[in-house]
């Protein structure tokens, strides 16, 4: 019952005019960032951090909007896919393989508008599921001592690697790379500088707003670049959209697979190191697996098809939000993206959080409500728009996205050494990119790199300089366990399963949901 | 063979990391673990995974040919001088012209190049300065 009374005490808080107006522009830009293929949900939300923080927006308000951009990503993303073939992001890829079958088979408007309301389903009962797992993880996590959180982190970043990269190295080197970075700046505990090579805008370390914004936005500048790509993959007589309401007959036919699939695809969001892309992929196979086992009709157009990877994509999404919310470890690209906010706010997310800003997490779960609702209804009436906006060329995106990003980091420091700091992170996001080394990691270091210390250095220093205090409970050697086992796996099995879900997607290695 | 330079040069940053790391100065008030701990575990991780990287290297992506690289290069140097010249020349003028020289290598003519520089630059000053009221780099005209 507290539960309860405590959503319909978020529900007062985001149903403000002010609130409303948020979420349904950031449905209506997470919509169009996630159909446009090259701005997914990370970097959709990236870019608008620094405007949300320079605009002076309040902690829940900056929430509600940037969480309805992540929703509003995840909805959109199927639009290219079904229209197009080109997945708008990298979790409606699995989308792709039915959508587009069934949007040449003039089914198109079907093919949107079923999916639109898988998603719903999918975001709707993940974000019950997250209502209620998530005050029970903060019970658990209320008992971790800095040596749990220590292994915490560490079990993060070791089991991002297994479906983030297809090289298990690649994987702990960005993550190296990130807390390595995270270090510079001076250290909080003695006082001294470090790695600052006597640059004074090196003392307070580097904002890892501009990290994000070059590694995210800017890199994907370049890659237009490099490939001259200035054109819109759409045009106008390929987009043909039909009728935009599904059957009852197909609504009721994908009703066990919408059930089944938003199961699966919450259970991946809430795994650490799993995002929205495995969710739609463990649902998707899995559905073709049980309803299809002769491979007759998946692939080929089956509603079923578009249905169980758009459930489950969204279902992932609202799932991710547990770990992020109750632990302060997010599990995918977006949601690091969504705690740099946080923290950027000034809020620690963590099992604290559900009893010191209460009204952050409830207004922001409220929101989520809200925005899913709004989405269901704004993109089956707009899907016209949408598709419109697909036709924009990159050639005049791109700079556009470019520019903004700019403008964003100049809002928040007014120096031009940000600047070329975002630029250096560009470059190198573009150089990583075409090496297969996913980001992620990075921005998960670069976010989480100085309380990994400063949990390392209090549990030891606790001890009294006894370094086996981090393997001293049998809650940290656990988490030990699992992270060690959830490195080692992927290493064994992980190549099957990564080498199909990574063989439909572009060869940049785009960047994880 | 990408990789096996990628491996080496990962090798050499971490390295260079843990030379750097060294050579922070301790302060007499020191907790049990100090500065220096924390950053060569990560040097340590940092190399061993350049090792492995370089032992066992992926097929090479497909690098773009010398031109295409140029112009990469030239995006950077036009960002750095935008970077440098936007609190000089003010932020309108100096986005038109970055906007236009972008939009221009992505592949649009030169007239209609310089007329979306122009609508990007104006159009982000009315949306962010104007109406959202951010507060943007001032060149000598005010704008």
């Amino acid at each position: 019952m507290d539960t309860l009374m405590s959503l319909a005490d978020g529900f007062a808080i985001a149903l403000t005019w002010h609130n409303l107006m948020l979420a349904l522009l950031g449905c209506f830009l997470g919509t169009i960032m996630g159909a446009l293929p090259g701005l997914g949900p990370s970097n959709g939300v990236a870019i608008l951090i620094p405007l949300a923080f320079t605009l002076g927006l309040g902690a829940t308000p900056s929430l509600i909007l940037l969480t309805s951009v992540y929703y509003g990503a995840m909805y959109g993303g199927r639009i290219s896919s079904i229209l197009l073939n080109i997945p708008g992001d990298e979790p409606a890829m699995m989308t792709c393989l039915d959508g587009y079958p069934m949007a040449k088979k003039g089914m198109a408007g079907q093919a949107l508008s079923l999916s639109g309301v898988a998603s719903f389903v999918g975001a709707f009962f993940a974000t019950w599921g997250l209502i209620f797992l998530a005050p029970q993880l903060v019970k658990i996590a209320l008992l971790f001592g800095p040596a749990e959180y220590f292994a915490l982190f560490a079990l993060a970043f070791m089991t991002l690697g297994g479906v983030s990269s297809t090289n298990q190295a690649k994987s702990a080197f960005a993550a190296a790379l990130g807390l390595g970075l995270a270090m510079i700046g001076v250290d909080t505990q003695t006082g001294v500088p470090r790695f600052t090579f006597g640059e004074v805008h090196l003392y307070d370390g580097l904002d890892f707003l501009v990290a994000i914004v070059g590694l995210f936005a800017l890199s994907e500048v370049f890659i237009f670049l490099e490939h001259r790509h200035g054109n819109a993959d759409g045009n106008a007589e390929k987009i043909r959209v039909g009728r935009l309401t599904p059957p009852l007959s197909m609504l009721k036919e994908t009703t066990p697979t919408m059930a089944r699939s938003t199961v699966l695809g919450f259970l991946a969001g809430v795994l650490p190191g799993a995002g929205a892309s495995l969710g739609s992929f463990i649902s998707y196979s899995f559905e073709k697996r049980l309803v299809d086992k002769d491979g007759k009709t998946f692939g080929k157009g089956d509603p079923r098809g578009v249905a169980a990877p758009e459930a489950g994509n969204n279902a992932a999404a609202g799932g991710a939000l547990v770990p992020m919310l109750a632990l302060g470890v997010p599990g995918s690209g977006t949601t690091a993206v969504l705690l740099a906010v946080l923290l950027s706010l000034n809020i620690t997310p963590g099992p604290l959080l559900f009893s010191q800003n209460p009204d952050v997490v409830w207004g922001l779960i409220a929101a989520l409500f809200i925005a899913n609702i709004m989405l269901l209804a704004m993109n089956i009436p707009m899907i016209g728009l949408f598709t419109r906006v697909l036709m924009v060329p990159p050639r005049i995106l791109m700079p556009i996205v470019a520019m903004v990003s700019f403008v964003g980091i100049y809002g928040i420091s007014g120096s031009s050494f940000d600047l070329l700091v975002m630029i250096g992170f560009g470059v190198m996001g573009w150089v990583l990119r075409k090496l297969d080394v996913p980001l992620v990691p990075i921005i998960l270091g670069t976010l989480l790199g100085n309380s990994m210390e400063n949990n390392l250095r209090r549990a030891i220093s606790i001890d009294n300089g006894d370094w086996f205090t981090l393997i001293d409970s049998p809650l940290s050697i656990t988490l030990w366990l699992i992270a060690i086992i959830g490195f080692i796996l992927p290493l064994i099995i992980g190549r099957k399963v990564k080498a199909k879900m990574h063989g439909p997607r572009d060869e940049e290695g785009s960047i994880a949901d | 063979m990408s990789d096996r330079i990628f491996g080496v040069v990962g090798l050499l940053i971490a390295i260079g990391f843990a030379f750097a790391a060294l050579a922070i100065e301790e302060s007499f008030l020191s907790d049990a673990v100090g500065p220096k701990a924390f950053p060569l575990i990560i040097a340590a991780v940092l190399g061993l995974s350049s090792i492995s990287i370089a032992l066992k290297p992926d097929a090479s992506p497909t690098w773009p040919d010398l031109g295409r690289f140029v112009e990469i290069v030239a995006a950077v140097v036009v960002m750095v001088l935008y970077a440098e010249l936007l609190p000089v020349i003010g932020f309108v003028f100096a986005t038109a012209l970055a906007a236009t020289y972008l939009t221009w290598r992505l592949g649009s003519g030169p007239i209609a190049s310089v007329l979306t520089g122009l609508g990007t630059s104006v159009g982000i000053y009315a949306v962010f300065h104007l109406v959202l009221g951010l507060s943007l780099a001032r060149g000598p005209l005010g704008f």
